[in-house]
């Protein structure tokens, strides 16, 4: 996509703290309008630190970002308006109500009140009947709902999730996610961040993947898949192997460890591989009863690129 | 200027005084009475008067700045330290809002509430002792200005503070003895003349002097220099304001 269509544009961003540690190193990234953009690295990988220089709770020390345009520097003000921010920690204001806390954010925004707005927003996450407990009377789960009613009170443009879901059980999990795809239709720009990596492939449209303050790649979630991914045939044999014929070398095929098993690895665009080798089979007289075939996940490619950067 | 954002802290910040009722408000009012009962009542009828003044009618207005003083510096310390502490700050930090507009929205609240609370205790005096105010709008000033510029030294201390030791050390090792010291419970002529010149030093002294002089003409020290010297403390305060927030003195790194 041209950058024509990007909301978010970061160029050289670069942080290093008071003791030394180097959080980002010369960041390039443009953050398509409207789309789910997953960014994904191990702890410590730069990836709040990110976020937060583009929200302006860190100070920008090398290179600059900007939002719809704006320079999030020069004109915080438009930028920040713009950006609604779900933090990773549960931090709220403990004796506050869910309705007082909400109506704050909006207000902090510059947001007159609209109390049918922040109304919908608690009905949407299910905090409406709670609107009146205090912070500290809730749920993990509800406090992170919290979080992201009060990211959302003020209608931005664009949202962050940094790990909207640590904490969180499997039916609320369901229930934010469902918030996330109403956000995309729309038309809210949302990133996210988070280590459930198969709810990024569910719904992410791009992948960024971050590690020791590096972006290592930024691609199509589908051609990431695509490209990265690979597929594995298991050949259920009728009869067990002592070794793997020679005639079979030329694939990438390994026997399991209880010699029944054939397991033949091969690139989703490979489009004859899997008719070659089992013709083969049945050239060399190997009996097989049964096929079956697994992709690898977005966590496998996740976990494949950032070892290989780490050697 | 964002308005509503600077009315949504003010809101904010103000319904904690709601929420704190007993500890904003009656706390205050019944330490002033106790002090009207023991340095008022016990020992206060035992002192002569003071410029012509009832012992117990000259101590109201060091009881109010008292008050003011450490009500301001609380209210101000808590109201920036505790987001600090609870990491709710990043809200703050990533809204888009001005430093003064924070400023004016934190200290706005915690100026007002030291206000209400030393209004209070000016209801509460009245009851006890009888009051003169011979110049009621130079006591609503020296009011304003004090309990503004202590509200800024109590929001500078609580974007200091990084524990909550730090934070309960100022008001109580600083605000309280400069308070009792700047002339409270007594008129600084009364010292010796060395200890006089000492007290001087104590910028107290000068609030209190110039609040005390709007209620019965009486003044330690000239009443413009006690403008200048709030004016002055003022003017410091919203430098180092200004220096916190240039820097992002332990709020953004």
């Amino acid at each position: 996509m041209s950058t024509m269509d990007s909301i978010i544009q970061i160029k050289n961003l670069s942080k290093t703290y008071a003791d030394g540690f180097q959080a980002l190193n010369s960041i390039s990234l443009d953050i398509n309008k409207g789309e789910i953009f997953a960014l994904l690295g191990p702890n410590g990988a730069g990836k709040t630190t990110l976020i937060n220089m583009i929200c302006g709770i860190v100070n920008i020390q090398d290179g600059m970002v900007s939002v719809d345009g704006h320079d999030v520097v020069r004109d915080y003000r438009k930028t920040r308006s713009m950006i609604g921010l779900v933090p990773q920690e549960l931090t709220s204001e403990t004796f506050e109500t869910v309705w007082g806390t909400v109506s704050f954010s909006r207000g902090l925004f510059g947001k007159k009140q609209d109390i049918l707005y922040v109304e919908k927003i608690l009905k949407a996450l299910s905090l409406w009947e709670k609107k009146d407990n205090t912070i500290l009377t809730l749920s993990g789960g509800m406090k992170r709902r919290v979080l992201i009613a009060k990211a959302l009170a003020h209608e931005p443009k664009i949202i962050f999730l940094d790990e909207p879901t640590a904490g969180v059980d499997v039916e609320l999990r369901q229930d934010m996610w469902e918030v996330v795809r109403q956000l995309k239709e729309e038309g809210v720009t949302i990133i996210l961040t988070t280590h459930y990596i198969e709810e990024a492939e569910q719904i992410a449209d791009r992948v960024g993947i971050i590690n020791h303050g590096e972006l290592i790649l930024v691609q199509e979630k589908n051609s990431l898949m695509l490209e990265l991914g690979q597929k594995h045939l298991h050949i259920n044999l009728v009869n067990p192997l002592k070794v793997i014929p020679a005639s079979l070398m030329d694939f990438r095929v390994e026997l399991s460890a209880c010699n029944k098993i054939l397991i033949y690895t091969y690139d989703k665009n490979d489009d004859f591989g899997v008719s070659s080798i089992l013709e083969l089979l049945s050239s060399l007289g190997i009996a097989y009863h049964d096929l079956d075939t697994k992709e690898s996940s977005l966590e496998e490619i996740f976990v494949d690129l950032v070892n290989r950067k780490l050697t | 200027m964002n308005y509503p954002a600077i009315k949504a802290i003010y809101i904010f910040e103000m319904s904690r005084m709601r929420r704190t009722l007993f500890q904003s408000i009656v706390s205050p009012v019944i330490s002033t009475t106790l002090y009207f009962v023991v340095f008022g009542a016990a020992i206060g009828s035992r002192i002569t008067e003071i410029d012509g003044v009832s012992y117990g009618s000259f101590i109201v207005p060091g009881l109010i700045m008292l008050s003011i003083l450490t009500e301001s510096v609380s209210n101000a310390s808590f109201g920036i330290y505790f987001p600090k502490f609870s990491g709710s700050i990043y809200e703050v930090l990533s809204a888009p809002i001005s430093y003064i507009e924070i400023t004016i929205g934190y200290v706005g609240a915690a100026a007002s509430k030291s206000i209400i609370v030393g209004s209070i205790i000016l209801l509460t005096a009245n009851l006890f002792v009888p009051i003169q105010i011979a110049h009621p709008i130079w006591m609503i000033t020296f009011l304003i200005l004090t309990a503004i510029s202590f509200s800024l030294l109590g929001f500078i201390l609580g974007i200091w503070a990084d524990n909550w030791e730090k934070l309960a050390i100022a008001p109580t090792l600083i605000i309280t003895p400069l308070a009792f010291l700047g002339g409270s419970f007594y008129s600084i002529t009364m010292l010796p003349p060395f200890w006089q010149k000492i007290t001087l030093l104590n910028p107290v002294v000068y609030l209190i002097s110039g609040f005390r002089w709007s209620f019965y003409e009486n003044a330690d020290v000239s009443v413009y220099v006690s403008v200048g010297m709030i004016g002055l403390f003022l003017l410091i305060c919203l430098m180092l304001v200004w220096f916190i927030f240039k820097t992002g003195y332990r709020l953004r790194v």
